[in-house]
């Protein structure tokens, strides 16, 4: 009946086979707020390999946040070791961190973050004009990427002339223009409506078969079935770490 | 990211806010066209004392007679003991370096040519006149000496006379009445145009000196042979303050003047005179100067104002930016050229109105409109670096943002 299938967190993490992506060991971030210390993850475990789904939930002050901009290679940790793609963040310059989140990361933030009176294709562009090397096709791989989100038509339009799903798939094939090893979206369908967010986390989905990872931070329980595996934190630890039949596995069902 | 990036993104947020870039502007606009002006100004207003220096002759000095003074009241000038042909005589012969010398005596009166008639100015002088005031005959030819001594009526015309008289024909060979004596005319000269005063220097009839003195402007009841004033040109090579002492000891002797006595007479280097003059011109060029580095100053300091707001506004792009892989310094390099772009900006309008103004100026002065390319590229260049300058603080603020706050930011 129930299509979440309880797995052991200890067990869950191991599948030799597969390439390690994300690897947290042991991570704290200690914030300091006047005379208050804050411990928003207190030594956290979590690893996540390529070609995996996950969703990161928690309430709010649960830390997922926090884990969220590890992760994303935007913060480093006060404790522990945090590796992504093999480098260890906390040894990198800012300069290394913004190539590492360029090659590495494709970011998806819940207010779609668009630049204002930039063209769809030029947003897609932009992590290509930071890139070293800079690719020579930018301009053809951003037409590619639009097209693969279902925006072919929409290329020369700007944000104000968009709904805020196309501004989501725009943002989207902005994430996925560098072909990054993860996509990671933070609260992705908060500012769509059930109908439109059903279509971006399939989109997700349908990203995700084709062997990108992607992790999900969310704290709603519906767009979280669409992963395949679930981490919940609460006051700075995982406290459940489950594998789940996800979007794709029900459909078969 | 390369420049070309930063410019296009910087012209998108200078365009989104058009209003505001251009009131931000203002300081620069002001200051860039102050220097067009000031530059303009200066350089026009120096190269038309320039040209009336030279109208003057160059390598001059003039001998004017002196005043009487008597209890105190002084006369006018040529009241005491006039210049005689025997001074300049003495003057050419004993003098060094005196390339050619001439006497001036000036009357004016009417001229008649046939049913026309024009009243001008007449200069009585020697044969070196042409050379030492550098103004040449331009048709015909000028006065032999034996003309100047003999009283011939012979006569050079100015090009305001030819245009009056002859109406712009040739009047070389005709016989024109000045004051009813006939004379005839031998050569035109050449056009000098207004001199510092605004007179016409073309409107004049140049008379043999003694025919001057005889017929037109009438002797001195002290000598019979007095000269007006004495004009003596000088060889490059000659100190001017020299020659000038010089003469006033052979005039002192010539004219018995007791040592510790005043002169009778004066010798002025008017190149001087006119240079002098240039001071008040300078003195304002420097005002301009100060109005402009002010104004860039306060220009610059509302570019930072503005710049700053722009980080604030636009937090979430830098956030955006670092996230997909902006490095500091594309950060830094995007809003420094923003602003120094807006800083240029203002400085294309304020070249515009810089050299409308000094052309209108330049127009009203009448005065050669002299816009040096190198003030426009220094002036740019001036706008740019206050971009740079006062860009700087509010791009490195923008650098230097924490991503994850900047995202965060509403």
């Amino acid at each position: 009946m129930d299509p979440l299938t309880q797995t052991d967190p200890a067990t869950s993490a191991v599948r030799p086979a597969q390439k390690r992506l994300i690897e947290a060991r042991d991570v704290s971030k200690i914030y300091t707020v006047g005379e208050q210390t804050v411990r928003a993850l207190d030594g956290v475990s979590l690893t996540i390999h390529l070609g995996e789904f996950v969703a990161i939930m928690g309430p709010s002050g649960s830390g997922k946040s926090t884990m969220m901009n590890l992760i994303g290679a935007l913060d480093v940790p006060t404790g522990g070791a945090m590796e992504l793609d093999g480098r260890n963040i906390a040894t990198l310059s800012s300069d290394a961190l913004a190539d590492l989140r360029n090659r590495t990361i494709g970011f998806v933030f819940q207010q779609f973050n668009l630049l204002p009176r930039t063209s769809a294709l030029r947003q897609v562009m932009l992590p290509l004009l930071y890139a070293h090397p800079r690719p020579a096709d930018a301009e053809d791989m951003a037409r590619h990427r639009l097209e693969q989100v279902g925006l072919k038509d929409r290329m020369d339009h700007y944000p104000s002339q968009l709904s805020g799903g196309q501004q989501q798939r725009v943002a989207i094939a902005r994430a996925l223009v560098n072909n990054p090893k993860l996509l990671l979206a933070d609260e992705p369908t908060g500012a769509l409506d059930s109908k439109t967010s059903e279509e971006i986390m399939a989109l997700f989905c349908t990203l995700n078969t084709e062997g990108i990872t992607v992790v999900v931070v969310t704290h709603e329980p519906d767009v979280a079935e669409y992963a395949k595996r679930r981490v919940l934190f609460r006051d700075g630890h995982v406290v459940e770490d489950i594998q789940q039949a996800g979007f794709m596995g029900r459909a078969a069902e | 990211m390369n420049l070309l990036d930063s410019l296009g993104i910087a012209l998108t947020a200078l365009r989104a806010n058009t209003l505001r870039s251009i009131l931000t502007t203002l300081g620069i606009i002001i200051g860039v066209a102050s220097v067009i002006v000031m530059v303009a100004v200066g350089t026009g207003a120096r190269s038309e004392v320039d040209r009336q220096i030279a109208s003057l002759g160059s390598n001059m000095l003039v001998v004017f007679p002196g005043s009487t003074r008597v209890g105190g009241r002084a006369g006018g000038a040529g009241t005491r003991l006039p210049l005689s042909e025997r001074d300049l005589q003495a003057l050419r012969e004993k003098i060094p370096g005196v390339v050619a010398i001439s006497g001036l005596l000036q009357g004016s009166g009417p001229v008649v040519y046939g049913n026309a008639n024009w009243t001008t100015s007449f200069m009585g002088v020697h044969d070196q006149f042409n050379e030492v005031r550098d103004w040449p005959v331009i048709e015909g030819r000028g006065f032999t000496p034996n003309e100047t001594k003999t009283a011939a009526r012979v006569a050079l015309v100015g090009k305001t006379v030819v245009d009056k008289v002859f109406n712009g024909g040739n009047p070389v060979g005709a016989t024109i009445r000045v004051m009813n004596v006939p004379f005839q005319v031998v050569g035109v000269l050449d056009s000098k145009g207004q001199n510092s005063f605004g007179r016409d220097q073309d409107d004049v009839i140049m008379l043999p000196m003694s025919a001057a003195r005889g017929r037109i402007v009438g002797r001195s009841k002290l000598v019979n042979d007095n000269v007006g004033n004495i004009h003596v040109k000088f060889d490059a090579g000659m100190d001017l303050a020299e020659a000038q002492a010089l003469m006033e000891n052979l005039l002192r002797q010539r004219r018995s003047i007791k040592p510790g006595a005043e002169d009778d007479f004066n010798v002025r280097n008017l190149s001087e005179f006119m240079r002098a003059r240039t001071s008040a011109l300078t003195t304002m060029g420097w005002l301009l100067a100060a109005t402009s580095a002010i104004s860039l100053i306060v220009g610059g300091i509302g570019i930072m104002n503005i710049m700053l707001v722009s980080v604030t506004e636009r937090t979430r792009e830098i956030g955006l930016r670092m996230a997909v892989g902006g490095r500091r310094r594309d950060i830094l390099m995007q809003f420094l050229v923003e602003a120094v772009a807006l800083c240029l900006l203002g400085g294309l309008i304020g070249v515009a109105i810089g050299v409308t103004t000094a052309a209108v100026v330049a127009m009203s002065a009448q005065w050669p409109i002299l816009i040096a390319p190198n003030a426009i590229l220094m002036a740019l260049g001036a706008a740019a670096l206050t971009g740079v300058v006062f860009g700087f603080f509010p791009a490195r603020r923008a650098a230097h943002l924490n991503p994850i706050d900047a995202l965060r930011t509403e």
